[in-house]
């Protein structure tokens, strides 16, 4: 909760090195990632989520738990990794922590395709 | 930290004079109603006084005609299914409306594996039935047409007596879900054609646990719960005196005291329904402008979505709800809502607020203090809110 009524890292970064969209209103859930690559690190993380209130809490921690570290451990930070941080979500919210680790590695891989 | 409720639809307080009129029959007079002896006859007494009641509020000639069940949804299952087996002689098709409550659709896909042929009349963009429609959909093997009084998201009143008059004109039963109506508009069964009427108790300001369905007469249904043949066979099981006693209750004080409540939630109501687009851009009404239960409201906010403003008002200590996908137990966008023709993103981003007898003026002042910047809070984090709503 206290990730929803203060999410962290809310923003856009205009010159993003790489841009990750999950998700459509379709749905009544998408996240946007934006990520600033510096030596394989992640400088800074931005979020922009469309959704429910796990929705933000999950945006929320996957960006603090990306922030600073190497794009390979970046990758690897799984969905189950953001429910434990946040100590637990409900399973029927389990499909919006999906797609918060989903939008960061989205955004990886794009940074990953700019730098080809 | 001010508790403000706006969720009546979901549930409510049971009146004080309600929980007082139903207390004698907790431990005084705790009888069955079936037994012969004086402890049975009082609760009797005490049951037929809380039916004639009912009868009276929705105009019924008889008190007989009212059968007591444990709610609204019980009600809407007696109705559907008790009229198709019973009248299944006689053909086997039954037609509703695409915005009925959850239970009468999935009563009606039950009904569908059973062998009947069951379908739902799309509404327009504000939530009205056509009664047009409705006969152009009845075959000669329609036995049973049901359409609720009025919507409980939208507010939307709908043609009763039209639709039940056609319903007539061509043999059919005519059932109505008067759940979120009763207590707010007047109902008279009568006039309006009706041969099956569901209520509920909670949604009269009653006990939870308990409804009532009214049988015209001459409508003729199966039971669905057998036993010992109360409710003249129509509903086995020993009754529920404290609350059917309740339940009367509450709809005396209804009959009493709604031409003035309504009044008093529609002024409440229209206060939310003018500030709310003032304050806030790209919000917008769902539901009919005119023909509407006085006390309910349901509004759209572009670019953000349901679950995290009924948490963030619920932060606050304000309690609505929302037709989204992530706020529902199955994680269904709300069906009312995308009957009336809401695409899906414009769905998410609703809020309903349904008022009742306790709702103040000043939490209504509160609530419009409050939003705007719950609202902007959520724009702000939302990848679809355009540039210049960006503050």
């Amino acid at each position: 909760m206290d990730h929803f009524r203060n999410p962290r890292n809310v923003g856009e970064i205009p010159d993003a090195d790489g841009v990750g969209t999950v998700g459509n209103p379709v749905c009544g859930d998408m996240m946007t990632i934006y990520i600033k690559v510096k030596d394989d690190k992640i400088a800074d993380i931005k979020f922009k989520t469309f959704g429910c209130g796990a929705a933000v809490a999950t945006s929320s921690m996957v960006t603090e738990l990306a922030k600073g570290r190497t794009l390979e451990e970046a990758m690897k930070i799984t969905r189950a990794d953001v429910a434990q941080e946040l100590g637990g979500l409900p399973p029927i919210k389990m499909h919006c922590s999906n797609l918060a680790a989903d939008a960061l590695h989205s955004a990886i891989e794009d940074y990953k395709k700019k730098e080809k | 930290m001010k508790r403000i409720y706006m969720d009546y639809q979901a549930g409510s307080p049971v009146d004080p004079r309600v929980v007082e009129a139903m207390a004698p029959y907790f431990g005084a007079a705790f009888g069955n109603p079936s037994s012969t002896h004086v402890f049975g006859q009082e609760a009797k007494a005490a049951v037929e006084e809380a039916r004639a009641k009912i009868a009276s509020m929705i105009g019924a000639e008889r008190k007989e005609d009212i059968v007591f069940t444990s709610g609204g949804t019980e009600s809407n299952n007696l109705a559907l299914v008790g009229a198709a087996q019973r009248n299944k002689e006689k053909g086997n098709a039954i037609v509703s409306s695409s915005i009925e409550h959850i239970s009468i659709l999935n009563i009606c896909k039950y009904l569908s594996r059973l062998g009947f042929e069951t379908r739902q009349i799309p509404v327009d963009n504000q939530g009205l039935v056509d009664p047009i429609t409705i006969e152009r959909m009845i075959t000669d093997k329609t036995i049973l047409v049901s359409v609720m009084y009025a919507n409980g998201e939208i507010g939307t009143i709908e043609p009763i007596a039209d639709i039940g008059r056609i319903t007539h004109a061509h043999g059919a039963l005519f059932h109505v879900d008067a759940v979120a109506a009763a207590g707010r508009v007047p109902i008279d069964v009568g006039k309006e054609n009706i041969d099956l009427l569901s209520l509920s108790s909670n949604d009269i300001y009653g006990p939870k646990g308990v409804g009532a369905l009214y049988v015209r007469k001459e409508a003729r249904i199966r039971p669905i719960i057998m036993g010992g043949g109360q409710e003249r066979g129509l509903r086995s099981g020993t009754e529920n005196v404290p609350g059917i006693v309740g339940m009367g209750k509450a709809a005396e004080i209804a009959v009493q005291e709604m031409s003035n409540e309504s009044a008093q939630l529609a002024r409440l109501r229209d206060k939310l329904r003018t500030k709310i687009p003032e304050h806030i851009p790209h919000s917008y009404v769902n539901g009919h402008p005119t023909r509407r239960l006085p006390n309910n409201l349901s509004v759209r906010f572009s670019y953000i979505e349901g679950e995290s403003l009924v948490l963030s008002l619920d932060m606050e200590g304000i309690a609505v709800s929302s037709g989204s996908a992530c706020s529902s137990k199955t994680l269904e966008l709300s069906h009312v809502l995308r009957a009336i023709g809401l695409k899906h993103e414009e769905a998410h981003g609703s809020l309903l607020f349904s008022l009742g007898r306790w709702n103040t003026e000043e939490e209504v002042d509160e609530v419009l203090r409050l939003l705007p910047e719950i609202v902007r809070r959520l724009r702000r984090m939302s990848p679809l809110t355009p540039k210049e709503l960006q503050v």
